[in-house]
């Protein structure tokens, strides 16, 4: 089959380094402490956070760091065929386990003990690249419920196929039997947080295909944090009617200059600090750190 | 811009399910022309001077394939919707349009159309995807020409009346295929255009000169709802239509839906389905299965006898086993079991060019017109097909290609159109030639890019190489090779060294092809096109360029060169206790022919050290064939020959068996040793993506032909194992030598070929070699005439470290489909060579006809067919005249497979001797056929 035709057009018209439309919506379940809904292409993902809260099983409370529990799962209607998807089957505990074992190392869990972070993912339409999305997602609705964080963390998956390596593959394509390389770094750190792949590839290709993912999740990470600072100018503009700010850094690519100016609205913005968890910091006595 | 696509799809449970696909529509999407002002030139492919553009529709690409690759059909816009459709309709005019589009001296330029932003065009309300397919052409015609302007014409071309009037009215110039090329005013294209079915604009204008009412020959194919309908209920079956090389008449159909072969008797039934097409069946009445002759052949006119022919070597040469019984004696319903049906319809054609000549005819008055002529193709699956030519007179003693392009239910045969002259029938040179054009063999010289990756010359063992720390220097050793006297291509050496503990150390060294041939290079790519080189009885087609095969990698005497080894330690009982496998330098200090290795080791008095080494290896290679045998590895037989051919005529000056000797048994022994050590290496490495052989068993069915042979001589065959049968062939021994020889060549033919496979495509027990008795098998040994040696020596060198496993071997399907090709080239360049050799066979008997001895192996109602031993061929003996069919004059004893006169006193049973006499025939001008008459 031919994935990539000679022309060097994907099978819906992408090029191979080209990502999918992303879109990405806060706030979608307004009785969640926090939420989102994240689009990679037809892949449409809502998160939905809650927490800090008390502990519901007392057994499990951890003394020392909060407790966080992530639960996935697919919609019936998700999928064209419509199937009705037992809960908790393996791919589902699975996908639980990656995006809470991902979502934990970015969350600061040892400024929370003796408490609970619920996050809740449902993929409401299914395309490829579910995995990514959900932790997009995650990441997205954690920052709307501000809890405090290490950095944001974006996910996205590469692919190789007809000897090219391939951006962000859709159904099709991840269909194709080919490998599937799922990655999750902290895009400020440069760090890597999840790696998954259940295929063969030679060393080289395969540092390839990850750089490719890697870019990919840096894209996703500028993106995320637009949609964050949009958000917060608008809730800005609703507190103080002051969104004159120019959008210009919402442009700029140096995501340190981006971090300064975000940081420089934080101090002064305190609510906004409350609402991004920037108060749970400071009442621990944490030196302030950008979430960002 | 995105796009949501929607399409209602079903799955295989038969669910209707809504798919949704995005569809990304881009502005950077260039047209071509590298004259424009506005678009990126750099990928351009039009000519610069372009002042007509043609824009082709599907049908025109589908019909006209053989008219695009015409060099005056050039300045051609292929738009996306119409390669997805024909490749959809037709993968392999896809890919000769793939072809087409890639060559850098054509100009032909692919417009994704469908991903640009201004030529997408969504499907309205009610419209059929063909119309919005028609549309999308015309509105990328449109924009060609807005976005060029009008200092150039674009044309659309297209053969659709409805298509072609909406074009006009939109202000597009579009003409008929027909029109365009009557405008080039080169007479010669127009016998190159396809027959345009009746529908089409073709005959507008022209009055349609057929009756009015034609009688109709074949039955209505059924349209594809009803034939998906009846596929899923069960009442039609798919599967692919093979038919029988020996009988045109029969064909059988593969279902997996009943798991077992349909039958198919006769053109009515077949209903105009081609070898290789994806037909519909529907089954007979069962009280109809077994009249098969009776309503076989649709009043053919003659029936075509069975041709002389070469003996098969396996089952895929010879022909189909059905019940031989015709139906006239008592016994007739014994094995009517097998269903039989009809073919209502054809799901996916396989038509492609065809090689033959026109059946002779009288040249009709007022030459210079068109004249309607039927082509009789070489390959006897292939009906006759009407064509109409404006050179007749030119055509009939020349060996053409024709392309079949439609058949109606009302014309006894397809109608298709030339596509070029070969040459004079009966040439040696043009036989040959259609030889390889009917195997599908790349004959033509290496491209120049090809031999820009050969080494510079003269090549010789360099420093680096010797000092490169992953080849060994084994020059000291005394390594030298033994091949069939003349060999050039030698890519095989040994050496064996006694050791002091009494062991020896054996080495088999294959030349260091892929130190040549580097993965993804222009001349890996032509290596792994043509996959193997072919031998012809005059010529040799190289699957690498010569200089590589004959200097830079033959593995001469006397001069240093680059090898990979395969080294064991064995003990004397040829027991391996160590292997080792490395690239090494080495210098052989002989190349022996077969014969000559065994005038060495048979003269006694012979004390030289190479002698010694043959003998000891002679001794080694015989217990490792017992062990083999006793395993239960088939000494198969077959009837191979030999020519002695003019070197200056290239005539065949005699003919006669190729004879195996001991030296031959030595060296095909540790090839064996060394392909099955690597096959073991590589797959512990690579267990999916390993390049390995297997040698399925062969089922029942297949040995039945064999069973019930030998059944009739009273010999008692053993086919449970391979063990059984070796053992039972051991105890086949007759009144006369002859007789073990031809039970195992009756034997061998019942087995089908070996073939290539990934072996992460099946499961460790299917990859066992059923002949060889081994669990695993691959070929390593020949890398210079075999691409599938090349990339196990690759898997071997990745396996030990010394280079990377190139991309292709992550690309599962790829690989799959690189060893399927393997396959399909090895199928054909095994037929070319028996087809070379039957071509000088007969080329040897038109002058020399002879009286031999011949031996029965089947048994016909109206004769039986004879093989040659002497000669390698197999044919009919006619024992009533052919007209007169079965007579009644004889009769068939299928139990004891003999035929006999009916008052008794002659009778011919299965396995006898008769003289016969060979004799070159012409019943029709210009073609000669080989006859054998009863003595
Ligand atoms: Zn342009």
């Amino acid at each position: 089959m031919e994935y990539v035709s000679p022309e060097g057009l994907r099978l819906d018209g992408r090029r191979p380094l080209e990502m999918r439309q992303i879109k990405a919506e806060i706030g979608a379940v307004s009785k969640a402490d926090g939420s989102a809904v994240f689009e990679m292409g037809n892949t449409k993902v809502i998160a939905a956070v809650y927490g800090p809260r008390e502990v519901q099983n007392r057994s499990q409370q951890l003394s020392d760091q909060a407790l966080v529990r992530c639960e996935y799962s697919m919609a019936n209607f998700s999928t064209g065929d419509r199937m009705r998807k037992p809960k908790g089957d393996r791919r589902s505990t699975e996908i639980s386990l990656v995006i809470r074992q991902t979502m934990e190392a970015c969350i600061l869990t040892h400024l929370m003990p003796r408490s609970q972070i619920d996050i809740f993912v449902q993929v409401l339409q299914a395309d490829g690249g579910t995995r990514s999305a959900c932790i997009n997602a995650a990441t997205l609705a954690l920052a709307d419920a501000g809890i405090p964080m290490r950095d944001l963390v974006t996910s996205c998956s590469a692919g190789y196929l007809n000897s090219t390596p391939l951006l962000d593959l859709n159904y099709v394509e991840d269909s194709a039997g080919g490998p599937d390389v799922t990655v999750g770094i902290l895009p400020k750190s440069d760090k890597v947080t999840l790696l998954q792949m259940d295929a063969k590839l030679p060393m080289d290709t395969f540092e390839n295909v990850m750089q490719l993912a890697i870019e990919g999740c840096k894209a996703i990470a500028n993106y995320i944090r637009e949609v964050l600072l949009e958000n917060t100018k608008q809730l800005e503009g609703a507190g103080s009617s002051s969104g004159s700010t120019s959008t210009a850094y919402v442009k700029s690519s140096a995501p340190g200059a981006l971090d300064a100016e975000l940081m420089h609205k934080f101090a002064f913005r305190g609510w906004i600090m409350c609402l991004f968890g920037m108060i749970k910091f400071q009442t621990l006595g944490i030196p302030c750190l950008s979430i960002f | 811009m995105l796009q949501n696509k929607s399409f209602v799809r079903k799955t295989r449970q038969g669910k209707v399910v809504k798919v949704v696909r995005e569809h990304y529509l881009r502005d950077d999407i260039y047209c071509g022309a590298p004259f424009c002002k506005v678009c990126d030139s750099s990928a351009a492919r039009l000519s610069s001077t372009a002042s007509t553009i043609l824009i082709v529709d599907t049908n025109v690409v589908l019909n006209q394939i053989d008219l695009l690759e015409n060099e005056a059909i050039d300045d051609v816009v292929i738009l996306s919707v119409v390669l997805d459709e024909v490749k959809n309709k037709n993968l392999g005019v896809y890919n000769r349009l793939r072809a087409l589009c890639s060559n850098s001296v054509r100009k032909f330029f692919v417009f994704s159309n469908e991903y640009h932003k201004d030529t997408y065009v969504k499907a309205m309300v009610g419209e059929s995807p063909n119309d919005r397919n028609d549309r999308a052409i015309r509105v990328a015609a449109q924009w060609y020409q807005t976005h060029l302007g009008d200092a150039t014409k674009i044309v659309l071309i297209t053969n659709d009346r409805d298509n072609k009037r909406k074009a006009t009215e939109e202000g597009i110039s579009a003409e008929t295929v027909e029109s365009y090329v009557k405008s080039l005013g080169q007479p010669g294209l127009l016998d190159l255009l396809a027959q345009a079915p009746s529908e089409d604009v073709a005959k507008e204008g022209v009055e349609d000169m057929r009756p009015s009412k034609k009688k109709i020959i074949y039955s209505e194919h059924k349209p594809m709802s009803e034939i998906t309908a009846g596929l899923h209920r069960g009442i039609f079956h798919q599967g692919k239509l093979r038919v029988n090389r020996y009988n045109p008449f029969e064909a059988y159909v593969g279902s997996e839906s009943i798991g077992d072969e349909i039958i198919i008797y006769g053109r009515a039934n077949m209903n105009r389905a081609f070898d290789g097409d994806v037909v519909a069946v529907e089954l007979l009445p069962q009280e109809q299965w077994h009249e098969e002759k009776s309503l076989s052949i649709v009043d053919e006119e003659d029936e075509e006898e069975d041709g002389i022919h070469l003996v098969p070597s396996s089952a895929d040469d010879a022909p189909r086993v059905t019940n031989q019984i015709q139906g006239s004696l008592g016994n007739a319903n014994s094995e009517s079991s097998r269903p039989s049906g009809r073919v209502v319809g054809v799901i996916k054609r396989n038509w492609h060019s065809y090689c033959g000549s026109l059946e002779p005819m009288p040249m009709p008055a007022g030459t210079g017109g068109v004249a309607h002529a039927l082509f009789v193709s070489k390959d006897r699956r292939i009906p006759k097909i009407r064509i109409q030519t404006r050179q007749l007179g030119n055509l009939l003693d020349k060996r053409i290609i024709v392309a079949v392009d439609s058949w109606d239910c009302l014309s006894r045969y397809p109608s298709g159109h030339y596509v070029r002259t070969v040459g004079e029938i009966g040439d040696r040179d043009t036989e040959s030639e259609v030889v390889l054009i009917e195997n599908d063999i790349d004959a033509r010289p290496f491209s120049s890019q090809v031999l820009a990756c050969l080494p510079p010359l003269p090549w010789s063992v360099s420093s680096e190489d010797l000092e490169n720390p992953i080849r060994q220097d084994l020059r000291h050793l005394r390594v030298f090779s033994v091949d069939p006297p003349g060999c050039k291509d030698i890519d095989d050496a040994l050496h064996c060294t006694a050791l002091p503990n009494g062991n020896f150390e054996v080495g088999v060294h294959i030349a260091d092809v892929t130190n040549f041939v580097h993965p993804g290079s222009p001349l890996d790519d032509e290596a792994t096109q043509r996959g193997t080189s072919v031998y012809l009885v005059e010529r040799r087609i190289d699957m690498l360029p010569k200089p590589l095969t004959e200097d830079i990698c033959s593995l001469r005497a006397d001069v240093e060169r680059l090898a990979f080894s395969v080294i064991w330690e064995m003990t004397p009982e040829a027991e391996i206790i160590s292997s080792s496998y490395t690239k090494s330098v080495i210098k052989s200090c002989a190349a022996l022919s077969y014969v000559e290795a065994q005038a060495r080791m048979d003269d006694s008095r012979l004390m030289d050290p190479v002698t010694a080494d043959l003998r000891n290896m002679n001794a080694l290679a015989k217990v490792m064939r017992q062990r083999r045998i006793d395993r239960g590895a088939l000494t198969l037989a077959s009837a191979e020959v030999k020519f002695q051919i003019d070197t200056e005529t290239h005539d065949p000056l005699d003919i006669g068996m190729y004879q195996i000797r001991e030296a031959n048994q030595m060296v095909e022994e540790f090839m064996l040793a060394a392909n099955i050590s690597v096959a073991e290496k590589i797959l512990t490495h690579f267990p999916l993506c390993s390049l390995l052989r297997r040698h399925p068993s062969p089922t029942k069915e297949m040995l039945e032909p064999l069973l019930r042979m030998a059944a009739a001589v009273g010999l008692n065959l053993d086919v449970s194992t391979s063990k059984a049968l070796a053992d039972s062939l051991d105890h086949a021994v007759g009144d006369d030598p002859y007789f073990n020889k031809l039970i195992r060549i009756l034997a061998t033919r019942c087995m089908t070929q070996a073939v290539y496979f990934c072996s992460g495509d099946l499961t460790p027990p299917e990859f066992s070699h059923y002949g060889l008795s081994a669990r695993l098998y691959t070929h390593f040994t020949s890398p210079i005439r075999r691409y599938a040696d090349v990339i196990v020596h690759r898997l071997l060198a990745a396996a030990l470290g010394i280079y990377k496993l190139p991309g292709v071997f992550q690309d599962r399907p790829q690989l799959t489909s690189i060893a399927d090709n393997l396959n399909y080239r090895h199928r054909n360049a095994q037929m070319a060579s028996r087809a070379s050799v039957e071509l000088h066979t007969l080329i040897y008997f038109r002058k020399r006809p002879t009286d031999t001895e011949a031996r029965i192996v089947k048994i016909r109602s109206n004769g039986f067919i004879v093989f040659v031993p002497k000669f390698g061929i197999e044919g009919p003996v006619y024992l009533t005249p052919r007209n007169d069919k079965g007579g009644g004059e004889w009769l068939v004893d299928e139990q004891q497979q003999k035929v006999k006169k009916t008052d008794g006193s002659v009778s011919y049973g299965v396995l006898q001797t008769v003289r016969i006499h060979m004799e070159v025939v012409e019943p029709q001008p210009n073609r000669p056929k080989l006859q054998l008459t009863l003595i």
